[in-house]
């Protein structure tokens, strides 16, 4: 039996890696999976980049800052599959509402007009987990459609959810991004509200994702098709509700989150508590394991990070680095990993990004997929591929 | 040349520290909090940055190198360092350097080699203590239970000793499994 091993982060959201082993859905395909908690996003990178892990648990933009060499040792990494969409957490410490005059259950828009109109008297700080993560690039998007500049107006600070605690009892921070469920715990013991999702900032924004070293997914073929196949079956089993009790369970075990089950169990039926006071708000798919095409890893959502990159400094755009972020993304695995199992598949690896204000009808060689939604904040839309 | 480690085991910190002086680098502070690291790494510039990868605060170190902002932007070991092997044997150590001041690499290597060598010794010598520790725990329990048995049984050591072993065999279970449910369920009775 082969043993593949793999690398996570202790949230909500490695939910998929861990059914793929407990439910036994990769022994299923003749594979043998270890799962390794790690306490850092760069060492997770590092780990995977120099062969300690053969895949892992990686922050959407993170496979293509390692291949842009922007970060991190060397490596060349693919991405074959999104573990999901969405999950993250907009948060105001307590402390900060107060300060700016807003009661604990402030909306979106309250609060972006007291940071626009400079009422602290100083830049608000934000957290967020890892310089290149969905969390900041969405952040900054949500911070400029509200007319803020997130370069002027604000401080982006990486603070690592174990030690955001800390930061707000501190004051360091003022809000975080954050992926569930450090926000709710946050708001259990009294010190944030939650005051936006991701998925209302960008529904349709890839959250985590499965990278692998190109190299080792080619010399290891046949057991990277079947740990697809695992994968797409164990995203399949954590979407599905009649489930969220086992995998609450599940995920609360010491060796995974170490946390309580209940805390879990918002985040994956997306029924949050979101101010300390105790005010309930459901958020329609505010994680998606498997839904349609959600775990297709799609160019165009690549390319958006991409640009997102561009648009804030961190890169300059030259075809070369399209290219690379092109290549990235392995589409043609997913594919031909995934076709045996008679499922709907897209057809194209690109789509244009954020049309889609409800789950629509789309081509596949089944003829029986559906995609999105996937509308931003702002309205805006992202073809990747105006001219082809 | 001034090195900051950045270690929240202060034991293992002393050592690096130990190890760097007598190398010949007496100017190594150790950073062991998390709170405001960035600012508390400009205040006391340093020429190179020893962390142990292991650290949550890495993530904020990684920070770093994107801000264009900063002046001294440090330098990962891993960018141009090339030796692909020397990376694989820094991250299984669990330990990460970070170039500062433009710093010759060449400069930094005998700092890196040292710390990797002392980080893999402190590994070796903590599960050395781990099983030293389980060993002693182990034999412990077995202890009690002999005791137990002893006075309940009224046998001598020697065949409390056999009878632990015999009913380990015959379950196909550890001699201190055994002791571990006669100590539990004697502590039962004695409530």
């Amino acid at each position: 039996m082969t043993e593949i091993r793999i690398g996570f982060i202790p949230l909500v959201d490695a939910a998929p890696l861990v059914a793929l082993k407990e439910i036994g859905f990769a022994r299923e395909e003749g594979i043998e999976v270890s799962l390794h908690r790690e306490t850092s996003w760069s060492n997770i990178r590092d780990k995977l980049a120099v062969g300690l892990y053969d895949g892992s648990h990686l922050l959407a933009p993170m496979a293509l800052a390692t291949n842009l060499g922007l970060a991190g040792p060397p490596a060349d990494l693919i991405v074959p599959y999104v573990l999901n969409l969405n999950g993250d957490v907009l948060c105001a410490t307590s402390a900060f509402l107060e300060a700016v005059g807003l009661p604990p259950d402030a909306g979106a828009k309250d609060i972006a007009a007291r940071i626009r109109a400079g009422v602290l008297g100083r830049p608000v700080t934000f957290g967020v987990p890892f310089f290149f993560s969905t969390h900041h690039f969405l952040l900054r998007y949500w911070l400029a459609s509200e007319g803020i500049d997130p370069a002027r107006d604000v401080r982006i600070e990486v603070v690592p959810p174990p030690l955001m605690p800390e930061a707000i009892s501190n004051g360091v921070i003022d809000g975080m991004m954050v992926g569930e469920p450090w926000g709710s715990v946050a708001v259990d013991r009294g010190v944030a509200s939650i005051f936006l999702s991701a998925t209302e900032i960008w529904a349709g924004a890839p959250e985590k994702v499965f990278g692998m070293r190109r190299s080792w997914a080619e010399a290891n073929a046949g057991a990277v098709q079947g740990l697809l196949r695992a994968l797409y079956r164990a995203s399949s089993w954590v979407q599905d509700p009649s489930n969220r009790v086992t995998l609450s369970e599940l995920l609360a075990r010491e060796a995974y989150l170490d946390l309580s089950a209940e805390v879990i169990e918002r985040a994956l039926s997306g029924e949050l508590t979101r101010t300390p006071q105790g005010l309930q708000g459901k958020i329609d798919r505010f994680v998606v394991f498997q839904d349609g095409a959600s775990s297709f890893p799609w160019l165009s959502q690549a390319l958006w990070l991409l640009t997102q990159m561009e648009r804030w400094g961190f890169v300059s755009a030259t075809p070369e680095l399209q290219r690379v972020v092109r290549n990235t993304m392995a589409p043609n695995l997913y594919r031909e990993a995934l076709t045996p199992l008679g499922i709907a598949i897209p057809s194209a690896n690109s789509k244009v990004e954020g049309a889609l204000h409800e789950s629509t009808p789309a081509a596949s060689a089944l003829g029986r997929l559906f995609l999105g939604p996937d509308a931003f904040c702002d309205g805006a839309i992202f073809d990747p591929v105006p001219n082809e | 040349m001034k090195i900051v480690v950045i270690d929240l085991q202060s034991e293992r910190a002393g050592l690096i520290k130990e190890a760097l002086v007598e190398a010949g680098f007496p100017d190594v502070v150790v950073v062991a909090e998390t709170e405001r690291l960035l600012e508390r790494l400009g205040e006391l510039d340093p020429d190179a940055i020893l962390i142990d990868l292991e650290a949550p605060s890495r993530d904020m170190l990684e920070q770093m190198f994107e801000i264009s902002r900063q002046v001294k932007r440090p330098v990962a070991m891993f960018v141009d360092d090339g030796g692909e092997s020397a990376i694989a044997a820094a991250v299984e150590a669990g330990v990460g350097a970070y170039v500062v001041n433009g710093l010759a690499k060449a400069r930094i290597k005998p700092v890196m080699d040292l710390a990797i060598s002392r980080y893999n010794a402190f590994t070796r010598l903590q599960t050395e203590l781990d099983t030293a520790k389980a060993a002693l725990a182990e034999r412990k329990l077995i202890d009690r239970a002999k005791g137990i048995l002893m006075k309940m049984r009224g046998i001598e050591e020697e065949e409390a000793y056999k009878l632990l072993r015999k009913t380990a065999m015959n379950q196909n279970r550890k001699i201190a499994e055994i002791a571990e449910s006669i100590v539990t369920t004697a502590e039962l009775f004695h409530q």
